[in-house]
């Protein structure tokens, strides 16, 4: 069947380098001394701790559950004993700590009871359950919570189910090796996600620079007598950005406004059909990742890896070469530096690149922009990146939202290409960063002004039911008096003067008694917030308590961490 | 650590780099032009030259940028091979000198320097000094010129007086003057068969220098320094008003082939309305400004009181390029049906 490609403008083709990678099957890396499992590996809420120093954990035991929908489950590695659960280095540009589970492994690599299941006897949000509970995400980069990914859109068909081989990345290969040793069970995996989003069709994107894998995954789908298309498309950067593919296999553009079910199409990336087979079917939750080990080492190599690892110790299997001045995680593209070599490998880290000066030597100096244009062609989204890079150098970021700032995947082609040398996506970040803390801000003062004009309220709305209750005695006082006078005289100063204070503002005193039923509402709403400590022994709450205490500072920055991982368009080179 | 972010690849491109093709692409426009007149091309090249990379130290100096790296650009050498091959090849040096000020001092650095400048630093210089010395800077010598490089050289550093047989016209002046001579009475076909002035189809002479431009223009297209929308865009809009005049009356006006070989047709087309500063960036945009110079140029050179017109239609589209980038801001990824 001749499948009909569509194409993205821009892109771009850098020297892909993924030959010295690709010469030695997929590896396991040896047990570590040590493993530092972060808590917090996915998008979305940062799962609760399950375990204490001392716990002895077994292989596959969840040491951290899913907080709510939005974020995935974590799981002890190997069997061994828990030391600690502390703060540690993150694998992230920032390097600053997070939340970390550290094992020390007794070598038995001892099983919990796996318990594989069947998932067509199971419910469709049962079978999102269970990948939830197993951690599977999207392994391409994005480490988008997978399940919250598996619902077709209410008023739209599912007509495209798209598996993403595409592994666009210079030097990154570990997609490669996954499709051609396992291709089966990836297989299996999309079938999993078909059936739970029941597409019209399932295409299987890679890029024509990888024949073994094309040839591998078409035989798989063969053999297993699905009706899946394995489709080769050209080998240009970012081809496997979920948007480029989607557009490339099925003419479609998703916009950053939407969600691509909404356009009745679905991305997964080919090591996230893997993990999702192997949790339903074999009980296995996500452990460990396949990992391209590359760049400035003697033997580069795909490895499967524990996640939790310290760099240190992985490294240590390519035999990095003297010159090395740092490792990057993920592409040369959208990678970067990692802090240290205490950060752990995590789900997220598909390749790890020792750099040198001769690999990627430093950049020229910045120089003014002279307007070419060249960015704006490389640009897969289409952008004007000069015109964004001038208003985020100005600070005038309302004009940087004009020309649709967060449109920008951050793919890096227009740094790439720019003349002037200028680190354009720096610029694209920084911009963004400023405009989601100046949000965050007006969102504060919004909250302190509401709380301002709440207790100005409630203040006048006192004001009036004292007044109300003083009309009323004086009322009472009145009516108990009027007997009294024998006289017929109306006691016309006396009501009139009473009764005025109440009749003259009861406009005032239903906004006051509206404005207090809503301050009701509110606290009202505020104490059924969801706890997840509900349900659980005293100690065990006490103790969550405790850990809430000591993550109550981190909090703020883990939700800047968030809010940059979960801004809609941001897609990792090889997406979920 | 010397990198800290994405992408941590860079392709092998740099400003210079992109002006030393540009001086490249020039390179066969300057033989021809060696050919038809002599060395004296490449001593005006050369004051130009000078002149520019000084007047652009000064100023960096001054303005306390770093002086080896924008030096190094190769920009201000750009701007002064356009001047001397912009104006007329016997000029006084101290014409060439002015005009290099110009461009350097106000029109490139008063504005901002390298990248910030609206207008076209070659067209300021070649318009102010035509405004200011419009006798000098319309004489264009013969291409058979007479004297050897010596005698070019008097002419000018000034220790010779200028003489008649030294200036001529362009071929565009000479058609303008012969029309308006001959009174009606002489039909445009029959003043351009005179081949001894108006050579093959454009010009004796100069045709090839504009054929010489168009290849290296060519060629900078091939390599993707410039794309083709400008330079398409204003040869099409010199071409169509003049093509659409010439089939109207013939005898009033010469075809759309003459216009595009003569002047500063291809040299503007290839060199000037590319200026990637001063242009339009987004491709309608681009078209947009190259058709609207190209046509402004055609109606200065047949209508106006200049011989050419390509300068002022460049300078007046430059002030219009926010404007046109403005309204041309292409639809991005995802939102092409709204
Ligand atoms: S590529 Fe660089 S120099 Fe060219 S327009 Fe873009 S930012 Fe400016
Ligand atoms: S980083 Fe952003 S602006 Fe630059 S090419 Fe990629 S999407 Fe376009």
């Amino acid at each position: 069947m001749l499948q009909q490609l569509f194409s993205f403008k821009g892109g771009v083709k850098p020297d892909t380098n993924k030959a010295p990678s690709v010469q030695a099957p997929i590896g396991t890396a040896p047990l570590p001394r040590l493993l530092v499992v972060p808590l917090h590996q996915s998008i979305g809420g940062m799962p609760n701790p399950l375990v204490e120093a001392g716990d002895r954990v077994l292989k596959g035991q969840l040491i951290g559950s899913a907080d709510q929908w939005l974020s995935s489950a974590v799981h002890a590695p190997t069997s061994g004993t828990v030391r600690a659960i502390e703060e540690r280095v993150a694998a992230h540009p920032s390097g600053l700590p997070t939340l970390s589970v550290v094992i020390e492994p007794d070598g038995q690599d001892q099983w919990i009871e796996r318990q594989p299941l069947d998932y067509q006897a199971l419910e469709p949000e049962r079978v999102r359950e269970v990948l939830r509970d197993a951690g599977v995400v999207g392994l391409g980069g994005a480490v988008f919570p997978s399940h919250a990914k598996l619902s077709a859109a209410k008023a739209v068909a599912m007509e495209e189910l798209v598996i993403n081989g595409a592994e666009c990345e210079p030097y990154m290969t570990c997609d490669d090796l996954l499709m051609r040793e396992r291709a089966d069970d990836i297989v299996r995996g999309s079938g999993i996600f078909r059936d739970l989003l029941q597409p019209k069709r399932v295409l299987i994107g890679i890029e024509d620079n990888k024949p073994e894998a094309a040839a591998a995954m078409k035989a798989a789908v063969e053999r297993l007598g699905e009706n899946f298309e394995v489709i080769t498309v050209p080998t240009r950067y970012p081809a496997g950005g979920a948007k480029q593919l989607i557009r490339v296999l099925t003419g479609k553009e998703v916009p950053a406004s939407k969600r691509s079910p909404e356009m009745g199409v679905q991305c997964f990336n080919v090591a996230t059909a893997y993990t999702a087979w192997r949790a339903i079917a074999h009980g296995e939750p996500v452990l460990s990742r396949i990992v391209t080990l590359t760049g400035n080492v003697e033997q580069a190599r795909n490895w499967d890896v524990l996640l939790g690892t310290p760099l240190r110790d992985f490294v240590a299997l390519g035999q990095a070469r003297p010159d090395t001045n740092g490792y990057l995680m993920g592409g040369p593209m959208m990678g970067f530096e990692m802090p240290g070599l205490d950060a752990p490998i995590i789900k997220a880290t598909n390749c790890i690149i020792a750099s040198s000066a001769r690999l990627f030597p430093p950049p020229a100096p910045e120089m003014p922009c002279i307007r070419c244009g060249a960015c704006a062609e490389a640009c897969p989204h289409e952008l004007q990146p000069f015109e964004m890079y001038w208003f985020a150098r100005a600070r005038n970021f309302g004009k940087t939202q004009e020309y649709n700032i967060f449109d920008c995947i951050e793919c890096g082609c227009c740094s790439y290409v720019c003349p002037s040398h200028i680190p354009l996506v720096q610029y694209f970040r920084f911009a963004k960063s400023e405009i989601w803390s100046r949000e965050r801000e007006k969102a504060m003062a919004d909250a302190a002004k509401a709380r301002f004009e709440l207790r100005n309220e409630r203040e006048e709305r006192e004001k009036a039911e004292k007044a109300e209750r003083l009309a009323k005695a004086a009322a009472a006082k009145a009516a108990a008096k009027k007997p009294e006078p024998a006289d017929n005289a109306t006691p016309a100063s006396a009501t009139s003067g009473v009764d005025a204070p109440v009749d003259a503002d009861p406009a005032a005193a239903k906004k006051a008694a509206i404005a207090a039923a809503m301050e009701r509402a509110r606290q009202q709403r505020e104490s059924v917030q969801p706890k997840n400590t509900d349900g659980l022994s005293i100690a065990q709450r006490k103790e969550i308590a405790e850990i809430e205490a000591r993550r109550a500072p981190l909090q703020a920055r883990q939700t800047a961490l968030d809010t940059e991982n979960t801004e809609p368009q941001r897609t990792k080179s090889n997406d979920q | 650590m010397n990198f800290t972010t994405p992408p941590y690849l860079i392709q092998d491109v740099s400003v210079q780099r992109i002006m030393l093709q540009v001086l490249a692409a020039l390179l066969p426009g300057i033989a021809v032009y060696v050919w038809l007149l002599g060395p004296i091309v490449l001593l005006q090249i050369a004051i130009a030259t000078i002149a520019c990379v000084l007047a652009e130290a000064g100023m960096l100096k001054l303005l306390n940028k770093p002086l080896a790296l924008f030096l190094g650009d190769g920009s201000a050498i750009v701007t002064a091979w356009l001047i001397a091959l912009a104006f007329p090849p016997l000029s006084p040096w101290w014409l060439i000198v002015v005009g290099a000020l110009f461009a350097i001092v106000v029109a490139k650095h008063l504005y901002g320097g390298l990248g910030q400048n609206p207008f076209n630093p070659a067209m300021i210089a070649f318009a102010v000094c035509i405004v200011s010395f419009p006798a000098l800077m319309s004489q264009w010598p013969p291409v058979d010129l007479p004297g050897g490089f010596a005698e070019h050289l008097a002419l000018v550093m000034g220790t010779a007086p200028r003489l008649d047989a030294m200036s001529g016209a362009t071929p565009l002046d000479a058609l303008k003057t012969a029309l308006k001579l001959a009174e009606g009475t002489q039909a445009v076909p029959n003043i351009l068969a005179d081949a001894r002035t108006f050579g093959h189809f454009a010009g004796r002479g100069w045709e090839w220098v504009g054929v010489a431009y168009l290849l290296g223009g060519l060629w900078l297209w091939q390599r993707r320094i410039i794309s083709w929308h400008a330079p398409f865009a204003f040869l099409a809009g010199i071409g169509v008003l003049s093509g659409a005049l010439w089939v109207v009356n013939p005898a009033g006006f010469a075809s759309p082939i003459f216009h595009l070989f003569s002047g500063g047709a291809m040299l503007g087309a290839f060199f000037i309305v590319t200026d990637p500063v001063s242009g339009c960036t987004t491709p309608r945009g681009k078209l947009i400004f190259g058709f609207g110079a190209g046509a402004l140029a055609y109606v200065i050179r047949v209508f106006g009181g200049y011989p050419d017109g390509v300068a002022f239609a460049v300078l007046l589209l430059n002030i219009c390029v926010p404007l046109i980038d403005l309204y041309t801001q292409p639809p991005i990824f995802g939102m092409k049906n709204k």
